[in-house]
């Protein structure tokens, strides 16, 4: 049975691994949100649009079970984008909904933070914010489940 | 004849979707819903409509459902109409219900269990009584939920602890990959995956009324709730052009967990079965539902008798969709003015036989002419 996944998911060499943290951080990133800070990070580079950015649809599996063969679930709207810069780097991105200006811009900032030069201004400016506010949000409300778990000893301990 | 009524007919259903748009606004003088308000506060039924209209979005959900009054049925077929306009770029990799971000989570089977019982945004254990506050107009939001101190830990899967135990049947391996009843219509006898996802597109109505069947007696299950388990789930993609595995968003899911008894057969101990069930959102009541009707469609291949309709797989699952379903019942109120002309001669002419015949008896003096 697999345990809880922390991202990013496995099978990754380091380099792979950094770039699934922050298409990840990015995918789960609405427009405005992204938009707020990239206001505060160093302008991006240009860019020419290879693919997209265009919706379409992802079908989601799940497992007979929870734990067995795959079955086809629903479908998922998904808008995905590939970019290039000057230098020849492709950067892609695929997330969950049909905003195209978001899919565009996760696009280029994964084209972006493939240059050594521009990762670390970019991580700390736009990646670890986002990333801690995710974090913080599922803690808030993964505290909110715990506050509603039934605790069944208490009647024992009230002596 | 036939033009002019054509011609008729369009001025008229112009004129009827014109009053259907203007009904569809209500008073006027009260403001518009908005799709986001729609999306934010009828979430259950977004839920719903994203689950039979099998299509995971929030906004075109609650947009089908402005424009469809709320007829979620309506609306899902909205949906499923809108889906067919979109480029398939793959499927994503099988969702880690037992890896969720839980939100809530109970067992009837275990009182004390790793991960605990978790009651989450439950309407259970409310009243049921009118809440004549929420009637009134301009009034402060809620305050937040309380917090624990500790977030909730990881829950493991209740089944994964009878079945490693040996109680529980593990999951038979799949082969091949998983039948699409949106690219090949259903065979028969279908497929575990074809199954599960009919079932989890099927109408909530549909599925429950079965479900509640097999309970008194129509199909001789005694089921457990061994686990339902409600939170986000992290939607993986694995993109050919990338080569590796990528997250692409979060969504939140409801699984269930049924136990059922099994006496054994000769190939199997004695042991428990499963009945699954997962749905789109918070569907708590469909997730429970698809459970015991999933359960139910094992009859055949754990070798116990097949003697109620939600045993009956072709009977399910040709059933199950509302779209499919409304399309039939409804295309009853199209013009079906020849065929009825035609039903209408046979009708007369049988009369007329009828009556001959029985002016036969009446009068057997003539029986020769009738016969004739």
């Amino acid at each position: 049975m697999p345990e809880p996944a922390p991202t990013p998911p496995p099978n990754a060499a380091p380099e792979t691994a950094a770039r699934q943290r922050w298409m990840a951080v990015l995918a789960r990133t609405g427009l405005a949100a992204l938009e707020a800070r990239l206001a505060g990070a160093p302008p991006l580079p240009p860019h020419t649009r290879l693919r997209g950015p265009e919706t379409g649809l992802v079908m989601l599996r799940g497992r007979a079970g929870g734990d067995g063969g795959p079955f086809n679930l629903s479908e998922m709207t998904v808008t995905r984008c590939a970019v290039r810069l000057a230098d020849g780097t492709v950067g892609h991105a695929y997330v969950a909904g049909r905003d195209k200006a978001q899919a565009e811009l996760a696009a280029l900032l994964d084209a972006a933070l493939q240059d050594p030069a521009q990762r670390p201004a970019l991580m700390a400016a736009v990646i670890e914010p986002l990333a801690e506010a995710q974090a913080g949000a599922a803690a808030a409300e993964s505290r909110k489940a715990a506050a509603t778990r039934v605790q069944f000893f208490t009647m024992a301990t009230m002596r | 004849m036939a033009y002019v009524a054509v011609k008729g007919g369009e001025r008229a259903i112009g004129n009827a979707h014109a009053w259907l748009e203007e009904t569809r606004r209500g008073d006027p003088s009260l403001p518009a819903l908005s799709v986001a308000q729609i999306e934010a506060q009828m979430g259950l039924a977004v839920d719903r409509v994203m689950a039979e209209g099998a299509c995971h979005d929030r906004g075109l959900a609650a947009l089908a459902i402005k424009q469809a009054q709320g007829d979620l049925i309506e609306a899902a077929f909205l949906l499923r109409a809108y889906r067919t306009t979109l480029p398939r770029f793959g499927h994503a990799l099988p969702l880690e219900t037992g890896a969720m971000r839980i939100r809530r989570r109970v067992s009837a089977t275990y009182k004390d269990l790793p991960g605990g019982q978790v009651l989450g945004p439950t309407y259970d254990y409310t009243h049921r009584l009118l809440d004549f506050a929420l009637a009134a107009e301009g009034a402060p939001p809620p305050p937040p939920a309380p917090q624990a101190e500790a977030p909730q830990e990881h829950a493991p899967h209740v089944t994964e602890l009878l079945a490693r135990e040996g109680l529980m049947a593990r999951e038979a391996e799949a082969r091949g990959e998983p039948a699409d009843l949106t690219r090949a219509p259903l065979a028969f006898p279908a497929s575990r995956a074809a199954r599960l996802q009919n079932l989890a597109r099927g109408d909530e109505g549909f599925l429950l009324g079965l479900g509640y069947s097999t309970q008194r007696g129509y199909g001789n299950s005694h089921p457990f709730v061994g686990e339902i388990r409600q939170g986000s789930v992290t939607v993986c993609l694995m993109p050919p052009e990338l080569g590796f595995e990528i997250e692409i968003g979060e969504i939140d899911v409801t699984e269930c967990q049924m136990v059922n008894q099994f006496h054994g057969s000769k190939a199997e101990p004695p042991q428990f079965t499963r009945g699954y069930g997962l749905a789109l959102g918070r569907g708590e009541r469909k997730a429970m539902a698809m459970a015991l009707v999933d359960r139910a469609l094992m009859a055949g291949d754990l070798g116990e008798e097949r003697t109620a309709p939600a045993q009956d797989e072709e009977f399910v699952l040709l059933h199950s969709d509302n779209v499919e379903a409304t399309g039939f019942v409804e295309h009853l109120k199209l013009p079906h003015y020849v065929d009825f002309q035609s039903e209408l001669e046979v009708v007369r002419r049988m009369r007329a036989t009828a009556e001959a015949a029985l002016r036969a008896i009446a009068e057997p003096a003539r029986e020769e002419e009738v016969a004739e």
